[in-house]
């Protein structure tokens, strides 16, 4: 792994080195690293919340913390451990699959790491400074407008910072994957991760303008005395409920669309098998994307919009479950006729479809818009959601992450740690949230503190508890194999799994240029095309030449950094208008890094020819 | 529509998926033990969908089970390179179709219950009440009757009773999971309708299910389900109730004294006027007090010195009066029943 590397050059110059860094590849690992922390809190979080519910009337924390722990726990897992660890994955992967040396914006893929990492840490600092937010993670008004403190103050402006990021983010990509595929490959030949990273990207770009809008509202209703969402001088606060679910149904779909991309692939190479129905799977993805921006309302069937409101989004809901039942139903006939290898990486997938089919069919029947009234805001939906993005995101962030860690890292990781850390995960998983769904139907709704002696929902709590602890151990499990792999397992070949797409044909990890020749793709699985007609490796489409590289950069560090500052600015200016001085402070430093950055050229360096040919990858 | 729902939950029953799932919870609190007709109407949408979502399961499973068993790699075919196949138009149709139809089975009936339960409006309406959430209690305002309460919801068995909900602060939603679906109770103009009828006497679980705060899990009301002429019976002596009422004993009186000096700022007895704490004009019938303690003297005290032990958030100001003061506005608080319908005639 990479420390080897720090150890050679001196530790300060890595840190540096990762600082100012735009290598894609790079930024990865910064998306992983800190992704992965925050996942660690966030698993923190839920482990508190259940040794609370862990016994009838248990006072282990009082309630406002355990609303703040709620609250923390959601908006954690969503927007700083499940978002950032699938862009690792896509800064990974994305541009080795399509042949690119890197992504458009090399220079943007830095600031919206940046800016995202700086609003997660600023939403974390509220622990520190008079307590976390407490409002749930969807911030429902009047309760988060009016909530005393600066905690969803720190919700606020820290999602807009990282949301910025993720936008800045999405656009990168969508741009990178619509301009910098190798020659020959056309949108019906790329990847499928590739596919569901584009269509994700685009939800990115329609989805998260709804959350900004709704923040921006939010911020000026805490902040400088606007009234959107009080109701005593004519504001309505339904207008949050339907800004927030118009981004946030996207979003998890955003969430799932990626891993449903890295089953694809998982699927293909470990039964060694095409990919059955590509243009169908490719198919079903973009209308799931499609229909995602059209059901947003079915969060709401209890909000009162009426009988024609909910029977309209009941049934464009039930309408998902198709493209979803023909990505199961491809993947099981990809698997058929295959020669299935049961790797670590596949073992989470093959996990994945009857977990993920459970959450499938309960989103259906949550779907049907009067039984939800019994549902709605219960563990029915908490066993839900987390059917799907445990079951369906984390699985596949640990099957991906299984599958990628040699290109990532150089190695691959243990297979017997990784089994190990599969079983009780899965086991623990199923534990914890499969007796949920009963709970929920016998009384009990979520966000709930404490429930009482009497009301027969002991024994499902206990055991929930029992289940978290046994996920907690497959999570301690992985980490020990990351660590492990590191210091004991040998370097990966090239193609340790016999891969069929192009980031198979470089080294493991790629030089920091990717690809010295830009390969010529001639088909869907290009590496496997060329395998098949007994070839070692991609025939390139261009004679090799001077690679022109961008220059590292410390500026998007030091811009989110200068938000990072004006954030704190605004938060506390409500207290005493001095604070305002931060805002300037932030605001100036942005801005006077945006101007260096627009008035100073910066045309990178080229790899010389004959470096390249001498070089052999390891400039 | 209730028959041909009711022919499918007979043909489930020989299934005994719905006894299964009629094993679970707690009755008077439990969705899957409904006592009421909107209950019951879900109850069956909930079986014929998980009916559905079983059958699609099998199916999954089966080949999912064939798949992994048949095509395992096995020693010695670590070269063997499989027929590498793109697809199959008829499948592809097979398993988009199907589902399609498996969807508007479902769809239908959930559309037709949406509506049914939409029908709020009807003018025949017998009892119409106001529910107002707040946090972290509800009142109950009798339309027509000059009757509010708070915390105990008494209506009659086989009755409609329509309710129109707000809030007086943040949102919450008022579930009563045994009778009928939940609705939110929105600040402002968006009010809500809903209507209660439950089929068994009984007195229910109540439920926020909305986040509205610490005390979020706490603000637990009932409902109390009595025949209707009992109903009858209270309504007529919740009418006839007199908030100025002398209490029999001088501790109570003393007690009443120090209520009126110190609380009734806040909480009414009689219908008016309207506080904006909980009204406690038949407090000494309720099952619980502040919808969790047990209804104790001991409790109240407790209670009136420092509410927010108990219920963490709520607005009332702790040690209003001392303890002496609290066990004599207890006492007085503890024989407020006006009526002779109590919680225990709920069978």
């Amino acid at each position: 792994m990479s420390t080897a590397v720090a150890q050679k050059k001196g530790f300060g110059a890595f840190i540096w080195d990762y600082l100012t860094t735009v290598d894609h590849k790079k930024i990865a690992h910064l998306y992983l690293v800190s992704g992965g922390l925050f996942f660690l809190m966030g698993g923190l979080e839920a482990m508190i919340i259940r040794i609370q519910l862990m016994k009838p009337d248990n006072e282990f924390i009082s309630a406002g913390l355990y609303n703040e722990m709620i609250t923390m726990h959601g908006t954690t897992m969503i927007f700083l451990a499940a978002m950032p660890l699938l862009f690792a994955l896509m800064n990974a992967v994305v541009p080795l699959q399509i042949g690119a040396r890197d992504v458009a914006f090399p220079f943007l893929n830095s600031l919206g790491f940046w800016l995202f990492f700086f609003g997660g840490v600023i939403l974390n600092f509220s622990w520190f400074m008079g307590g976390a937010p407490d409002a749930g993670w969807t911030a429902y008004a009047p309760l988060s407008t009016t909530s005393p403190g600066h905690g969803v103050d720190f919700y606020v402006i820290g999602l807009q910072i990282s949301g910025a990021g993720t936008l800045i983010g999405g656009i990168n990509f969508l741009v990178t994957i619509v301009n910098m595929r190798a020659p020959g490959m056309s949108y019906m030949r790329m990847p499928l991760f590739t596919w569901t990273i584009f269509v994700t990207s685009t939800l990115i770009l329609f989805a998260f303008p709804a959350l900004t809008v709704g923040l921006f509202l939010m911020m000026f209703d805490r902040m400088f005395g606007s009234v959107f969402f009080d109701v005593a001088a004519g504001g309505n606060v339904i207008i949050w409920e339907h800004l927030f679910w118009i981004f946030g149904h996207p979003e998890v779909y955003i969430l799932i669309l990626p891993v449903f991309g890295v089953f694809s692939e998982v699927f293909a190479t470990f039964s060694k098998k095409r990919l059955f129905g590509y243009s169908a799977m490719v198919f079903a993805t973009v209308l799931i994307g499609f229909l995602g921006f059209m059901v947003w309302a079915h969060h709401m069937f209890t909000t009162g919009m009426g009988p024609v409101a909910n029977s309209i989004f009941a049934v464009t809901t039930m309408a998902i479950a198709v493209p979803t039942g023909i990505k199961i139903f491809n993947w099981l006939f990809t698997m058929w006729g295959g020669s299935i290898k049961m790797t670590s990486a596949m073992l989470w997938s093959v996990a994945f479809i009857p977990t993920f089919t459970i959450g499938g069919m309960t989103g259906v029947m949550l779907a049907v818009a009067a039984a939800d009234y019994q549902y709605h805001d219960t563990y029915f939906v908490v066993a839900h959601f987390h059917y799907v993005i445990v079951g369906g995101v984390v699985f596949g962030i640990f099957a991906a992450l299984h599958y990628w860690w040699p290109k990532m890292f150089g190695k691959v990781l243990n297979e017997k740690l990784g089994k190990w850390a599969f079983w009780p995960f899965f086991i623990g998983f199923h534990l914890t949230f499969f007796i949920q769904h009963f709970l929920g139907l016998m009384g009990m709704p979520r966000r709930y503190w404490k429930f009482l002696e009497g009301q027969g929902l002991a024994t499902g709590n206990l055991i929930s508890t029992i289940g978290a602890f046994f996920m907690a151990l497959g999570v301690i499990i992985f980490l020990w194999n990351v660590i492990y792999t590191a210091v004991k397992e040998p370097k990966a070949s090239a193609d340790p799994f016999d891969g069929r797409t192009l980031e198979w044909s470089i080294a493991s990890p790629p030089p920091f240029y990717n690809f010295k020749q830009t390969p010529l793709v001639r088909g869907l699985d290009a590496l496997w095309i060329e395998k098949s007609e007994g070839k070692k490796g991609m025939t390139p489409a261009e004679p090799l030449g001077d690679i022109h590289m961008p220059n590292g950069s410390i500026l998007p560090f030091v811009m989110s950094f200068g938000l990072f500052i004006a954030g704190f600015g605004f938060i506390y200016q409500v207290d005493n208008p001095v604070w305002l001085s931060l805002v300037f402070i932030g605001m100036g430093i942005l801005l006077g890094a945006m101007f260096v950055r627009s008035v100073k050229d910066d045309l990178g360096y080229h790899i010389h020819k004959e470096d390249l040919e001498k070089g052999d990858g390891q400039l | 529509m209730k028959g041909w729902m009711g022919k499918f939950r007979a043909l489930f029953m020989l299934g005994s998926l719905s006894l299964i799932l009629s094993g679970c919870g707690v009755e008077k609190l439990s969705a899957l033990k409904p006592a009421g007709y909107g209950a019951e109407l879900l109850y069956d949408l909930m079986i014929l969908s998980i009916a559905i979502m079983i059958f699609v399961f099998i199916v999954v499973m089966a080949i999912y089970t064939f798949v992994l068993i048949r095509y395992r790699r096995k020693k010695g075919q670590e070269d063997y390179i499989p027929k590498q196949t793109e697809g199959n138009k008829v499948l592809e149709i097979i398993w988009t179709v199907i589902p399609i139809i498996l969807l508007l089975v479902l769809a239908v009936p959930t559309v037709q219950a949406v509506f049914d339960l939409a029908e709020t409006s009807s003018d025949k309406a017998d009892i119409r009440i106001d529910v107002t959430s707040a946090q972290f209690w509800w009142q109950f305002d009798y339309a027509g009757e000059e009757i509010s309460t708070s915390q105990d919801l008494y209506i009659p068995k086989g009755k409609r009773v329509y309710l129109t909900m707000k809030s007086a602060d943040v949102i919450h939603s008022f579930w009563v999971p045994s009778i009928a679906g939940k609705i939110d109770t929105n600040p402002g103009d968006n009010e809500n309708t809903m209507y209660l009828e439950a089929n068994e006497e009984g007195v229910y679980w109540g439920q926020c299910a909305e986040l509205c705060g610490p005390s979020h899990s706490l603000m637990d009301f009932r409902v109390v389900v009595v025949s209707p002429e009992e109903y009858e019976q209270w309504v007529k002596d919740m009418k006839n109730a007199d908030p100025e009422a002398k209490p029999e004993t001088t501790v109570a009186q003393e007690g009443q004294k120090i209520f009126q000096n110190n609380c009734m700022s806040c909480h009414a007895i009689g219908a008016q006027p309207k506080g904006v704490g909980p009204n406690l004009t038949n407090f000494g019938d309720r099952s619980k007090v502040a919808g969790i303690l047990e209804p104790t003297k001991e409790n109240i005290v407790d209670w009136i010195l420092n509410p927010n032990e108990h219920k963490p958030g709520n607005s009332m100001p702790p040690n209003l009066v001392n303890k002496e003061e609290a066990g004599k506005v207890a006492e007085y608080l503890m024989q407020l029943k006006p009526s002779e319908i109590t919680p225990e005639d709920a069978k």
